[in-house]
């Protein structure tokens, strides 16, 4: 489906955690789990967009979890319901969800929470049974937005919640079909060799830093076994199997 | 009223998608009409297909970006055989961009395009982002005159030469380019520059500076091309930072004939439509009726 670029209307803007906030926008589009969009603030003292995951999507609107980390999450904290925000999407592959009634484990860590939500409730819909593991740093959040039918395992490195420590201590890919993960690389390369190691399919959303969002300007490349791939349009979904995760 | 004439080549409008922030054209062209464009350049080409720079390859600044790249491309040959039809079909003037780490590859490359049906050539002596061969051509008007000497014995096409700003003299640097046969020259390619994660303690980029753009160079470009179009007798054709029609408009004024837009393709796609349309209007209001009559007004 093409990307559309406009100018769209904050629905909604609201924390949900310390430094996690949603926006809703108004966006009439078909998204998949795991697309993006990047999103800018018009006359932003930030300069590039900044990619964003579909974290709740309809037909007439979008919806986002994003972390402050820097100045330009920090300007979108910082919007109102009625201002405008400028919007292109949707971007990227997604996830494939086109099989049914499989044993799945959706993995996250952090931020990375945010596309595998919209991901599991889509693996419900096909009849799949679905695992979630979420691992977080403090205190958890939106784990508990998930239809109950999702067995939910939760993991706080500080020990605030659930397991004490990391979440790839109490996962263990045997007891699953396939396999989908988001978070921060060092945790994804655990997760992918985990799956490679016992032959499950192992599906990887990848970040990187972007400037044109859509496949023209080669600066968001990972690497992979079949060469340097484009995050934004080859990705962000990449099989675990041939990408070449450093760090 | 907006036509211009590059090289006995016709331009619907001076306004021209720049090497590199435009690929070969695919993406953009679900955004809108890429017919609506005086021309595009191609993402720089060489005749070897190159994997470009590991590590990170971006960096956002204020007003512009870093890019380290690394002149990632297919090579010649898949271009000629995956790319150019498509190009071809947008009915907009096609710009290879030529670049390569030896001479040698330079020439081979030169000759493959110029047996194309590209419509010119922009040779890029001017990337700061690839390491081999050991020589950036774009710096010292020696080299620069040497590498282009041999490519223009293998091209017939309109061959136009892109400057570095990191040339030791920018002025000698396009004087010399004319007299080794350059039918025309654009200018400028990125700034080196650099950047540094202070908590990892480490430059941000593996090659440790990598390459300035966006609207912070752009009135460093402007007075690059102001300077050169004073020097030479072939068209100029600017770039650095263009934001906006009125940079677009102030870069013909001193002395270009047609610009390129780059960067700020990223932050709105449709870009160069408002730089086209404004620059008409802005031409009908103060009574311009041509892009020559405007050229070089200061
Ligand atoms: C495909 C994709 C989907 C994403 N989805 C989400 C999401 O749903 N929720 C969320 O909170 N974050 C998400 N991120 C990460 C988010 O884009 C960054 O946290 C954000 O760009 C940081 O911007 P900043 O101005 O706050 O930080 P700064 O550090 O000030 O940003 C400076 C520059 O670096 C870039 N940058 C910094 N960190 C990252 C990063 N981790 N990934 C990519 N670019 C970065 C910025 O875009 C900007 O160009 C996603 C990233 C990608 C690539
Ligand atoms: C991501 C990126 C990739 C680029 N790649 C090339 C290239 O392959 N060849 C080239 O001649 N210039 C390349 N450039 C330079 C641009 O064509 C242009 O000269 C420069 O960015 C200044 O213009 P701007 O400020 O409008 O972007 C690249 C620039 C960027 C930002
Ligand atoms: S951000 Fe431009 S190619 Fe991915």
């Amino acid at each position: 489906m093409p990307y559309e670029y406009l100018k769209s209307n904050i629905i909604l803007n609201c924390k949900v955690s310390e430094d996690i906030f949603e926006m809703k926008v108004e966006f009439k589009s078909n998204t998949e789990p795991g697309q993006f969009f990047m999103l800018r603030k018009n006359d932003s003292p930030t300069f590039l967009s900044r990619p964003l995951s579909v974290y709740y999507a309809d037909k007439e609107t979008i919806s986002f979890l994003y972390q402050v980390k820097g100045k330009g999450t920090q300007l979108f904290s910082l919007m109102n319901p009625g201002e405008k925000i400028d919007i292109m999407g949707p971007l990227g592959n997604s996830f494939s969800t086109a099989f049914c009634g499989k044993k799945t484990a959706v993995i996250s860590g952090g931020i990375g929470i945010a596309p595998m939500v919209y991901l599991a409730q889509e693996l419900l819909k096909r009849d799949n049974s679905v695992d979630f593991y979420c691992g977080f740093k403090g205190m958890p959040y939106c784990t508990d937005i998930l239809d109950k039918k999702i067995k939910v395992f939760v993991s706080s490195q500080e020990g605030v919640a659930g397991h004490h420590g990391l979440i790839t201590e109490i996962f263990n890919p045997s007891a699953y079909e396939n396999v989908m993960t988001c978070g921060p690389v060092p945790m994804m390369k655990i997760v992918a060799n985990m799956c490679k190691e016992k032959n499950i399919p192992c599906q990887v959303s990848m970040e990187q830093h972007m400037a044109c969002g859509m496949g023209a300007c080669l600066v968001c490349t990972c690497e992979t076994e079949h060469g340097m791939k484009r995050v934004c349009k080859d990705g962000p979904v990449f099989d675990g199997k041939e990408l070449i995760m450093n760090d | 009223m907006t036509e211009t004439k590059i090289c006995g080549i016709n331009f619907k409008n001076p306004v021209i998608a720049a090497s590199g922030t435009f690929g070969f054209g695919r993406e953009f062209s679900q955004a809108y009409d890429l017919s609506k464009l005086g021309g595009i350049c191609t993402k720089g080409l060489t005749f070897n297909p190159r994997q470009g720079n590991k590590g990170i390859r971006c960096c956002e600044t204020a007003s512009g970006m870093i890019n380290s790249v690394g002149l990632q491309n297919p090579g010649i040959q898949s271009f000629l055989d995956n790319d150019l039809a498509f190009m071809s079909s947008l009915n907009t003037v096609i710009i290879a961009n030529l670049s390569g780490s030896s001479i040698q590859e330079y020439v081979q490359g030169a000759e493959l395009l110029n047996s194309s049906n590209v419509d010119m050539i922009e040779l890029n002596i001017s990337c700061p982002n690839v390491k081999e061969g050991g020589m950036n051509f774009g710096i010292k008007t020696q080299s620069a005159a040497q590498v282009l000497g041999q490519v223009r014995k293998a091209v017939s096409k309109p061959l136009i030469v892109k400057l570095s700003p990191n040339a030791e003299d920018i002025v000698d640097m396009a004087v010399t380019c004319e007299k080794n046969g350059a039918d025309g020259i654009s200018l400028v390619n990125t700034f080196k520059a650099m950047a540094i994660d202070i908590y990892k303690r480490k430059p941000i980029f593996k090659n440790i500076t990598a390459g300035l753009s966006g609207p912070c160079i752009k009135p460093i470009a402007l007075r690059m091309v102001y300077e050169v179009s004073k020097a030479v007798n072939i068209p100029v054709i600017g770039m650095g930072g263009i934001s906006c029609w009125q940079d677009a408009v102030e870069f013909i004024m001193a002395g270009a004939c047609a610009v390129q837009i780059g960067t700020m393709n990223f932050i709105k796609p449709d870009i160069c439509l408002d730089i086209i349309n404004g620059i008409e209007t802005f031409m009908i209001k103060n009574n311009f009726k041509s892009i020559s009559e405007m050229k070089s007004i200061i």
